[in-house]
């Protein structure tokens, strides 16, 4: 059984693209490699009209790659792309109608705001009238219709990611392609920029947007789906929530939001829609959402907001450990414990009176909000 | 040639646009020394050039040799010769300079690196070398025209540009095209290759972003180059002389003439003072484009 074959949410994704139409993105078993080091392993991907999908990956994973082989600038060793009902495999970057935002914004540094959006407009030989109308709608649309005449260095770095936004808009293209767009912004820019890139994406329903980052919470802000990338192959993608709560792997469940994870033996479905497996001396209960095998061993996934100190329901799960750190966040209390050898970590809301380290806690967990993953393997 | 090498580091170095800090200011004894010498060596000489040419010790000073000399063919025939090939081959280095630089910086090709190492070697070889390998190739009996006539069984060399204007003008061409391809390439190194990317993905096809992208934030670096390619073949000397070409006199050439074949010393030192001023006026030219592009306009590229 492939990977592929082993999530749903991925072989749903995988399917061929020739359907997706429109302005979808389509990927047809894309391998990308340079000097035989294979960077991009086999993409299958269908990304419809309208969508956004992010891809996030460490460094290396490929993500970039894959967006690069959609704008043309690295050519698939193996494998097509399609835009719409065009494979766009074999044409030149500037024949395929994208547009394209980059981390440093890459704003022509000699022309005003205004003529860095006509750019594309131009290229293409549209008419001036045209131009007149359509760049300051654009300008209008993200904000800086009144910045117009300004040079790139008399511009923010948030503004002039704006510009640079309004200049992949300009042309009206059928896919619009996010390069860690935000990640040379300040934390705060960059929280009211995700907020004006949603706002963007609500005015412009048919814009398919292909997201490229690593910053987790910009794909799950912004994503309709996620597709998690490791060295060069996507190993889960689907609907940014319920990837979230139910990850198909250790890797994504770790890459996406934080995770804790407990190896755990003898798995047992039970009458009550639940399954049980053993860990350490105890038996922890929580949902065998990916039909792993009976009687296997597995991994136990549970967040850190889902762990509480107080007790819930009858059937929560209960686990011992001793306080090792605790860290106020702000807007909450991270506590470190050592549960059997294994680092849990809890977030609560900040606490009147938080434990010491040394201390020894009970935490209970919601067995609806255990997951079981596969046990480790190279790919996650 | 050294001093050409040094020039062009300068070029690359305003290229980029850099403003170096200004060194601490020394006493006025530790000036003193380098500027007398500098008297001596340089301005002292010059002075006596410019007496020379207003007369010398045995007459008035006055503008008279200046008016006979100025007014006269061969130094009109010097002068055009002189701006023309300058200014032909300036142009040359320029279109050439820039080609180039653009394929070894945008177009990746295995040996690019080395490349611009060459042609930093290049920078480095002594000017009359290329006008010897020219006469090797292109030269009645060098290599072409020799396949040439025994391919075509012709009893005449079918190629004669060498020895013409044009043959100076290939051979000042093939000598400083470096000299604008260094400050240009430093300039590209500078241009983010995402920008490039971006222009491409927004419909813009290679020739317009070589016009509206690369250009505009190459053009100090052309600017600057080309004035340093003009002072230098407005003086060129070497390269005139070892082509002997016929009907091709420039200034240089005819200062050398006019002194050292002719013992017309005051000719000599009228000519080299307009000589002299003419690259002054280039060099004045050189700095205010410098200052233009290097200062207020540096943020734009």
């Amino acid at each position: 059984m492939t990977m592929v074959e082993a999530m749903p949410a991925l072989a749903a994704a995988a399917q061929p693209s020739a359907g997706v139409g429109g302005s979808g993105i389509g990927f047809e078993d894309v391998s990308v490699a340079y000097g035989g080091l294979v960077v991009l392993d086999a993409l299958t991907l269908a990304i419809k009209p309208g969508e956004i999908v992010a891809l996030i990956g460490p460094s290396g994973s490929g993500k970039t790659t894959a967006l690069r082989a959609v704008a043309g600038f690295v050519r698939p060793t193996r494998g097509r792309i399609t835009i719409g009902d065009r494979d766009v495999t074999d044409i030149a970057p500037y024949a395929r109608d994208i547009g394209m935002v980059v981390q440093n914004y890459a704003l022509f540094p000699h022309m005003r705001a205004e003529d860095n959006v006509a750019f594309g407009l131009r290229a293409r030989r549209a008419a001036e009238d045209v131009i007149r109308e359509r760049v300051p709608e654009c300008l209008r649309l993200v904000g800086m219709a009144a910045y117009a005449k300004r040079y790139p260095r008399e511009l923010s770095g948030g503004q002039q990611q704006r510009v640079a936004i309004a200049r992949a808009l300009a042309i009206r293209p059928q896919v619009l392609l996010l390069d860690e767009p935000l990640s040379a912004l300040d934390a705060q820019i960059r929280r009211s920029m995700l907020d004006e890139l949603a706002k963007l994406h609500r005015d412009l329903p048919s814009l398919t947007v292909l997201y490229v980052t690593h910053d987790q919470t910009e794909a799950l802000t912004l994503a309709d789906h996620i597709g998690i990338m490791r060295d060069g192959r996507l190993v889960a993608y689907g609907d940014a929530q319920s990837l979230y709560r139910d990850p198909p792997n250790r890797f994504s469940a770790e890459f996406l939001g934080r995770a804790n994870i407990l190896p755990a033996t003898s798995l047992q479905s039970g009458a009550d829609g639940l399954a049980r497996v053993r860990f350490g001396d105890g038996v922890l209960s929580g949902r065998n959402h990916h039909g792993l095998p009976e009687g296997g061993d597995c991994l136990v996934c549970v967040r850190p907001h889902d762990l509480r100190l107080e007790k819930g329901e009858a059937s929560a799960n209960s686990l011992s450990g001793v306080v090792r750190s605790v860290q106020w966040q702000g807007d909450l209390h991270s506590i470190a414990l050592d549960v059997q050898g294994h680092l849990l970590r809890l977030a609560s809301t900040p606490l009147a009176d938080p434990p010491a380290p040394g201390a020894t806690l009970t935490l209970h967990f919601d067995p609806t909000k255990v997951t079981f993953l596969p046990g480790d393997a190279p790919n996650g | 040639m050294a001093e050409a090498q040094t020039a062009g580091m300068q070029v690359a170095e305003l290229a980029i646009a850099r403003r170096v800090p200004a060194a601490p200011r020394l006493g006025g004894s530790f000036v003193a020394a380098p500027l007398a010498l500098l008297l001596m060596t340089f301005f002292y000489p010059l002075a006596l050039i410019l007496r020379q040419a207003l007369g010398g010790d045995e007459e008035p000073w006055s503008l008279r040799h200046f008016a006979e000399v100025v007014g006269s063919r061969l130094f009109l025939d010097g002068l055009y010769h002189t701006i023309v090939i300058a200014l032909s081959a300036t142009a040359g280095c320029l279109v050439l300079g820039f080609c180039l630089s653009l394929i070894i910086a945008f177009i990746p090709f295995p040996g690019a690196k080395l490349l611009s190492r060459l042609i930093d070697t290049f920078i480095a070889l002594p000017t009359f070398l290329v006008a010897l390998a020219f006469t090797f190739i292109y030269g009645s009996a060098g290599l072409l025209n020799q396949s040439l006539m025994q391919l075509l069984h012709l009893d005449l060399p079918p190629i004669d540009f060498l020895y013409s204007q044009w043959g100076v003008i290939l051979s000042e061409i093939t000598v400083y095209t470096p000299f604008v391809m260094r400050p240009l390439l430093a300039s590209f190194s500078l241009i983010e290759p995402a920008q490039i990317e971006v222009a491409s993905s927004l419909g813009a096809r290679p020739l317009r972003i070589v016009r509206q992208i690369i250009l505009p934030a190459a053009l100090p670096a052309l600017v600057a180059g080309g004035s340093l390619c003009l002072l230098l073949t407005v003086n060129e000397f070497g390269i005139v002389l070892f082509i002997g070409a016929k009907d091709v006199i420039t200034l240089p050439l005819l200062v050398y003439g006019k002194a050292i074949q002719e013992f017309d010393y005051t000719t000599a030192c009228v000519i080299a003072v307009v000589n002299i001023a003419l690259s002054l006026g280039l060099y004045g030219l050189y700095r205010l484009a410098v200052a233009y592009f290097g200062g207020r306009r540096a943020g734009l590229v």
